[in-house]
């Protein structure tokens, strides 16, 4: 299996590490059985500009390349941008994912909008209709928790 | 300078420089068809007949109970399927353990689909397969035992003696993939009542797809390869004459001063155990005794394995996992699974196996630089976070 060099920096200089202790939203998704898990911390404006973001990751060096893009790809950005955020993109920052990591790339998506999910769940606002459903990954699906 | 370091010898081994002076006269020099009448093809005959020699010395075998194959996963193929087979109108029933290779696991997969019915014996946390659970398990309709004889990723040595014994006195076949056995272990098929075994050459120093099976003289199975009427009209294909003289010279090497060299890497794998298990929450998979002299096996909770071997890589080291994403599928291994690990812990199992050719350098060298990686993973893992939080 061969990673592209971008992924092997992502890797080996993962962006953003870390937590954001007082975050406006935090999400995490994946489960230890299936050896995945990002938490995404989240600090966003009054004007609705993601102003830092930060993660930790349990996983393979696609896991982690995966993480360490996302949240390049959305620093900076407003939710909206955020929000836009696909699978697809962050595997093309990448320059590619072998195919059995491609799940990884899911996994990051949905790490971005399960924290803004938690944004908008501590205003008190229903994330469903903004964020979407979050729907358990096909690799996470078929290994249910417990 | 950068250093590398080969600590996956149960992957593969190099192929050792007397092994590849024996092979290289059979690529462009002697490359008759051993089949062929002329002096080339002489030459080529007998220079399998010579490694068959070799081969059954090695086993304490005769060189017609040996049969070339093309490694150890067709070997383990075709004495199970073989088995079955000549037995059926016997019975049906075959006996092995949870956390065989997957040649074997996959095979017998097969048979149960083909209405064959298969008794799985555990192996406990030690990773161990018990003889009276194998005594309690055989019933009138089984007709073949198959255990390994060490495993491939936690290095355990199974009772092999024991297990085949009590097949015999229930006139049971047994089977043994000692693919990693071969060369660490002293193993005398007659003496240990071994009716087949199979084997593959680039563990210990041979070339890549080059096996054997032994197949004991008088019992029968049908073919898996059909074709022309080599290797006695039971394994059809044209030899692979340099892989088949590199087998050979391969474990008359291997099998020669077992105990003295296994004494010497058996040092070092005792000392990388040590300095392993002094970091926190790390630990050993599999017997500590009963285990193969170069398999080191932990797992190192917190962190997900291919990201330690990349960045091993990155240091220069050569290890393997038994992590969902080294497997190539969503689980972790099997065999991890089987002794008891939870999948998470399973998913951080780092596997490093020693060789001859390692040095205590090496090992220092590890336990220089994997602390250090092992810390800077834990720090990202929000799964570390929770067993800190709960400890």
């Amino acid at each position: 299996m061969l990673y592209s060099q971008k992924v092997m920096d992502h890797f080996s200089n993962p962006r953003n590490v870390g937590e954001i202790t007082d975050a406006d939203g935090v999400g995490e998704v994946g489960n230890p059985r299936c050896g995945d898990i990002m938490k995404m911390y989240l600090k966003i404006n009054d004007a609705g500009i993601i102003e830092d973001v930060k993660f930790k990751t349990f996983g393979c060096g696609a896991a982690v390349a995966t993480s360490s893009i996302a949240t390049e790809l959305i620093k900076g950005k407003s939710i909206d941008d955020a929000l836009k955020l696909t699978n697809q993109a962050v595997v093309e920052a990448l320059d590619g994912l072998p195919p059995v990591k491609l799940h990884c790339s899911v996994l990051a998506e949905q790490a971005v909008k399960s924290a803004l999910a938690d944004y908008y769940r501590r205003k008190g606002i229903d994330p469903e209709p903004i964020v979407g459903k979050i729907e358990d990954c096909e690799a996470c699906a078929l290994h249910p928790q417990g | 300078m950068s250093r590398f370091i080969y600590a996956d010898n149960a992957a593969t081994t190099a192929v050792s420089q007397p092994v590849l002076d024996a092979m290289l006269p059979y690529f462009a020099e002697h490359y008759g068809n051993p089949s062929s009448i002329y002096s080339i093809g002489r030459d080529a005959h007998t220079a399998v007949d010579t490694a068959r020699e070799q081969t059954a010395a090695a086993l304490g075998a005769l060189p017609e109970e040996i049969y070339f194959t093309s490694g150890g996963s067709e070997a383990d193929n075709w004495a199970i399927r073989g088995a079955a087979l000549a037995n059926r109108k016997k019975g049906r029933h075959i006996i092995s353990s949870v956390f065989e290779h997957h040649a074997v696991l996959h095979t017998l997969k097969a048979l149960e689909k083909e209405g064959w019915e298969v008794t799985y014996l555990k192996v406990y946390e030690n990773g161990i397969v018990r003889p009276d659970d194998l005594r309690a398990a055989i019933r009138p309709d089984t007709v073949l035992v198959t255990i390994m004889y060490a495993n491939n990723e936690i290095g355990t040595i199974q009772p092999i003696p024991e297990l085949a014994g009590i097949c015999h006195e229930k006139g049971v076949l047994f089977h043994t993939d000692a693919v990693q056995a071969i060369g660490h272990v002293a193993i005398n098929v007659k003496e240990q009542g071994i009716d087949m075994l199979s084997l593959s050459a680039h563990k210990f120093h041979g070339p890549k797809g080059t096996g054997a099976l032994y197949i004991k003289k008088g019992l029968r199975i049908p073919n898996l390869i059909e074709g022309g009427a080599q290797e006695r009209g039971h394994r059809a294909g044209t030899e692979n004459v340099a892989g088949i003289v590199g087998l050979g010279r391969a474990i008359e090497i291997a099998c020669k001063d077992i105990t003295a060299r296994d004494e010497k890497v058996k040092l070092l794998r005792d000392a990388l155990i040590d300095n392993l298990l002094k970091i926190k929450r790390v630990r050993l998979n599999g017997d500590r005794l009963q285990r193969l002299a170069g398999n080191v096996n932990v797992s190192v909770e917190g962190i997900e394995g291919e990201s330690l071997l990349l960045m091993l890589d990155m240091k220069g080291v050569c290890a393997s996992s038994g992590s969902a994403c080294t497997s190539g599928s969503l689980d972790p291994s099997h065999v991890l699974l089987a002794i008891g690990l939870p999948h998470e812990v399973a998913h951080g199992s780092l596997r490093l196996t020693l060789g001859e050719e390692n040095t205590m350098a090496d090992v220092n060298y590890i336990c220089e630089v994997l602390p250090s990686i092992i810390d800077r993973l834990r720090s990202m893992s929000p799964v570390w976070e929770k067993i800190e939080a709960q400890a």
